[in-house]
């Protein structure tokens, strides 16, 4: 039953990159102020309508970004009244649309703002090591695990033991993913790739090699939600929010209850179609949080894409890539386009824009709802959204 | 191994755990209320959430849950040690926790793999528990 309080995204913007780092000059809360006021007058909307502030990142840490909506709120100057800095990682922007949409729902916000910005490949700050090792992690990083690269690559190799899973079939992803890319102008690597790439690139934390890996960029992105009955008086074309879902299991990869099994995006993913009232084959365009191949191919059988094990089947023959049975990841992924640290807020645009219809060359033709599913930590969180064009 | 390498912040919970490691012992918590063994250390046991908790000198026996091989090290520290083991260890009496395993051929290890702890001291503060392939 459709409701004026119902939420719709309306609005969307992210920064233009070149070579993986930002075009414009302007600082890390310059850059997200410049997404935050592209995405309001997209909507036709002002940053002063801005009620619902949500945000995350890694930046002023430690300092001013441990408050990150406060200092994001103070460099816009606005005064939000609901307000949500939800730090679980990259699924953080899919958990923000749910609580945007409660909060929306509820009449506690008329209008939200997600905003992320990073500029660690500027900074060149990727690597996570070096922090003390305080709480549980006293009991992973004096071993030299590599982070985040090690805990993924733990996951994988008992996915292979339990399930016969092949470095084939995690490249399968890379490659079709490149073949997205290959169609979108703004994805940072446009290249060819063949398994055989993926294959003999660097082992960094075995059974991964470098192309199972994300890319490591600069990125800033911003979402406006407000309510359906708001959203008649703007003048961009509305997507509903339908459904949403979160949970999260562990920090410390050895904490991780079955490394093979990615119990957050069942939960999270059940619950989510389930509000919907969608099933696996009413999605007509998947975009699934890719920091390592591993993580997508854990997330399709965690979902119900496929059976528990049968993940390395399902991607197989390319099943994934443009003109595949599967579209998924189509704007080239945290593979190939993208990967600012905290990828989910870059799924949600692309299933928009998808929804839309406005992603010349790699439209999904007909797309009408998408699945997201963001992966935050060393497989930690999940957050699922259900979007449906309106 | 460098002592230039991270040291564990070593705090109220994990402390007998970090002293019994220097004595050469594998100490855990125990759960006075459930019985079942726990790791990391705890105040709180996570199965029952009861705060009867006491350390227990365990087997140090176990087998290879998952692992990798860091063919790039985890930062410059780590830099001469490659390839390297981190391995996640299910002991015998069910926790898992993560370590390194010692040897010189990483293609040997293998999920299943019997393992044995063995104590290899840092700094006088902090020794660690490695395992050994058996
Ligand atoms: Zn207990």
């Amino acid at each position: 039953m459709k409701n004026g309080r119902d939420p719709v995204i309306v609005g969307i913007a992210d920064a233009p990159l070149k070579d993986g780092k930002f075009v414009t000059n302007a600082s890390v809360l310059g850059h997200a102020a410049l997404v935050a006021k592209a995405a309001v007058e997209e909507a036709g909307l002002k940053l002063s309508d801005v009620d619902g502030l949500l945000t995350a990142g890694m930046w002023g840490i430690p300092g001013p970004g441990q408050l990150a909506t406060v200092t994001l709120g103070e460099y816009l100057n606005i005064m939000p009244t609901f307000v949500d800095g939800t730090n679980i990682g990259g699924s953080a922007f899919e958990a923000h649309v749910a609580h945007a949409a409660m909060a929306l729902r509820e009449g506690y916000c008329e209008v939200a703002l997600i905003v992320y910005s990073s500029d660690q490949k500027s900074l060149r700050s990727r690597n996570l090591g070096g922090r003390p090792s305080v709480l549980s992690m006293q009991h992973e990083t004096p071993y030299g695990m590599p982070t985040p690269v090690g805990g993924y690559a733990m996951a994988a190799q008992r996915h292979m033991h339990e399930y016969g899973t092949t470095s084939e079939n995690l490249a399968e992803i890379a490659v079709a993913t490149r073949k997205w890319a290959q169609l979108n102008p703004e994805a940072t690597r446009r290249d060819p790739l063949s398994i055989d790439d993926v294959l003999s690139s660097t082992m960094i934390s075995e059974p991964l090699h470098l192309l199972d890996c994300c890319l490591v960029t600069d990125g800033a992105g911003a979402i406006v939600i407000t309510t359906a009955e708001r959203a008649r008086d703007l003048k961009s074309k509305p997507v509903a929010v339908k459904g949403y879902g979160e949970a999260h299991t562990h920090w410390a990869i050895g904490e991780m209850p079955d490394l093979a099994r990615l119990l957050p995006a069942q939960k999270a993913g059940e619950r989510a179609m389930k509000m919907a009232g969608v099933s696996h084959s009413d999605i007509d365009v998947v975009e699934i949080y890719d920091s390592f191949t591993i993580t997508v191919l854990l997330s399709l059988e965690a979902l119900g894409f496929c059976k528990i094990g049968e993940g390395g089947d399902f991607v197989s023959g390319q099943r994934t890539a443009p003109g595949g049975r599967f579209p998924m990841n189509t704007s080239g992924g945290g593979l190939s386009a993208l990967h600012p640290g905290m990828f989910g807020m870059f799924l949600l645009i692309e299933a928009v824009r998808q929804l839309r219809g406005d992603c010349g060359e790699r439209q999904v033709k007909g797309a009408e709802i998408a699945l997201v599913h963001g992966t935050g930590g060393t497989l930690s969180s999940g957050a699922t959204v259900i979007l449906q064009k309106d | 191994m460098s002592t230039e390498e991270p040291l564990p912040v070593i705090d109220h919970d994990s402390a007998p755990y970090w002293e019994a490691a220097r004595e050469g012992r594998l100490d855990i918590p125990l759960c006075g209320d459930c019985g079942k063994h726990h790791f990391y250390p705890r105040s709180v046991c996570p199965y029952c959430h009861s705060d009867k908790l006491g350390f227990d000198t365990v087997s140090g026996r176990g087998e290879v849950h998952t692992f990798t091989i860091a063919r790039r090290p985890a930062g410059p520290t780590f830099a001469d040690d490659v390839p390297y083991v981190v391995a996640l260890i299910e002991l015998e009496e069910g926790p898992r926790m993560m370590s390194r395993i010692q040897t010189d051929d990483p293609e040997k290890v293998h999920i299943g793999a019997k393992v044995e702890v063995t104590f290899v001291k840092a700094t006088d503060e902090v020794t660690f528990p490695y395992f050994k392939i058996i």
